[in-house]
């Protein structure tokens, strides 16, 4: 090193100077990420590539951050489909007042973000008469049912034809056997093209990474639907699989006051939804899209 | 239209997660359980007990010492005592079109049949054929519990949970508030 400090060693010292600057600042995004994502979630297989014991190691990873992140032990479990169930739901017109209590439950049993009062479900209001949803209002803030409208809960229709599915570029989100749609939320790189392609609106996005008191924390969860989802991703109503897969109702049926719901397995000819379908003339939203809903609407007549 | 298929099952590498593992059952049901709504046994007083609970009075502590006079009274205006100010908006029907006149603490069926004030649904039924019916089906009225019979028990609620016999209407209330990011009038995306 016996240069002599010259113009030149100047400009080399500067360059490299600015190129480490430069180096390391574009490096700072790897460096944040790691605040929020850990080795364990960098490296984690798709769902359906997980063998048994690795579900289960990346169920307490889950259940520890959670812990650490929003102090609050909870369990996350990995409930799979019963064979020879398909589930269907159907919603009555005639009944549904408008109340919003099943976007309440929603919003408590899947663990929605507090400030933003997220739901997967959003109560249209109608006029009388009129059967184009684009038309409902959601805002409607006074007391229900009002003169001349009537009231349409809308959630994930799971259909069968699902157009959300298709358009993923990961295979992040895809339709289960006894046909519930799911997203593994740590497989989901947030591009959200499925939330536009989906005519119900049903989908949502994370904007921010949700906040919750530990105090309201629902700690019954599992992998596929109600646990606290990251910044960044898409979810959607799962019907909520954690309970009907093991024979429950659904929340938001639960907490219908009017009793306007009905779930079951369509494939169980005794069921009561069956006996709705067979019954009563149900209808589904924007069948001319060929989505083939698994949630029907009927009114009384 | 090509039929579309559930995805394909060889999806999951672990073929043993397609399912869950549930045993198979012994081919028995848990039971579906009619809640049985207080008012139906008794009346809820304005008095509070010294612990602030509502004071709840059965039927029989009245109706079983006094003698009924031998008349209901055809209008609730000219009820007296506990069922003073009683709210009556069902339709034209008198007292002794749901009550029996002979026991006040039953009702009696339009058969002429008398029965307990707790088998009140099947007195609802005679004229509403199709919400009972609906209500067989589970397609009116809440419940809690399972789908699943096999798995768990199912709770009803009765006719009177929902509705006040002497003034069925389903009340009229503020609902939940709306999500803040609805615009007012037009449906939105999330």
């Amino acid at each position: 090193m016996d240069e002599k400090p010259t113009r030149r060693v100047a400009l080399k010292v500067l360059g490299a100077t600015l190129g480490a600057a430069a180096f390391e600042r574009a490096l700072s995004p790897l460096r944040e990420l790691s605040e929020i994502t850990s080795v364990g979630d960098f490296m984690q297989k798709h769902y359906r590539e997980l063998s048994r014991d690795e579900m289960n190691a990346v169920l307490r990873r889950l259940e520890d951050e959670t812990q650490q992140r929003y102090g609050r032990e909870v369990t996350i479990r990995d409930v799979r489909p019963t064979e020879g169930v398909q589930f269907a739901y159907a919603l009555n017109l005639s009944v549904c007042i408008g109340c919003r209590r099943c976007v309440d439950a929603c919003h408590v049993e899947n663990n929605h973000d507090r400030p933003t009062h997220q739901s997967y479900i959003r109560v249209l209001e109608m006029t009388s008469g009129s059967m184009d949803m684009e038309q409902g209002n959601t805002g409607y803030d006074h007391t229900v049912p009002a003169e001349g409208k009537f009231y349409m809960p809308v959630q994930c229709q799971q259909c069968e034809n699902p157009p959300c599915t298709k358009v993923c570029p990961v295979e992040a989100t895809w339709q289960e056997p006894d046909g519930i749609v799911v997203v593994d939320y740590n497989w989901c790189i947030g591009c959200r093209y499925c939330e536009a392609a989906c005519p119900y609106h049903a989908r949502r996005f994370n904007w921010h990474k949700p906040e919750i008191p530990a105090a309201e924390i629902n700690p019954d969860q599992s992998y596929l639907s109600n646990r606290i989802r990251p910044q960044g991703v898409v979810e959607k109503c799962t019907f909520c699989l954690h309970r009907t897969r093991e024979g429950r109702l659904p929340a938001c049926l639960e907490a219908c006051p009017t009793g306007a719901r009905v779930f079951g397995n369509v494939l169980d000819p005794n069921s009561d939804i069956r006996w709705v379908l067979e019954n009563k003339r149900v209808f589904v939203l924007k069948e001319e899209l060929g989505t083939r809903p698994r949630f029907f609407y009927f009114f009384d007549v | 239209m090509l039929p579309v298929a559930c995805e394909d099952p060889a999806g999951y590498a672990d073929r043993s997660r397609r399912f869950a593992d549930v045993p198979a059952g012994d081919g028995s049901r848990h039971a579906i359980t009619v809640h049985r709504p207080a008012s139906l046994s008794g009346i809820v007083g304005t008095e509070q007990t010294p612990q602030g609970q509502p004071v709840e009075v059965s039927c029989a502590t009245c109706h079983e010492v006094l003698r009924p006079p031998p008349e209901l009274p055809t209008s609730a205006r000219t009820l007296g005592g506990p069922h003073s100010g009683l709210r009556f908006e069902h339709g034209s029907n008198e007292c002794r079109s749901c009550h029996d006149p002979e026991r006040y603490d039953r009702l009696r069926l339009a058969s002429g049949e008398s029965v307990p004030m707790t088998d009140a649904l099947r007195l609802c039924a005679q004229c509403h054929g199709t919400q009972h019916r609906d209500w067989l089906h589970g397609a009116h009225g809440g419940m809690n519990g399972h789908w699943d019979l096999t798995r768990g028990p199912r709770l009803r609620n009765h006719c009177v949970d929902c509705h006040d016999p002497h003034a069925p209407a389903f009340p009229r209330f503020r609902p939940m508030p709306p999500p803040p990011d609805a615009p007012r009038r037009r449906a939105d995306h999330g």
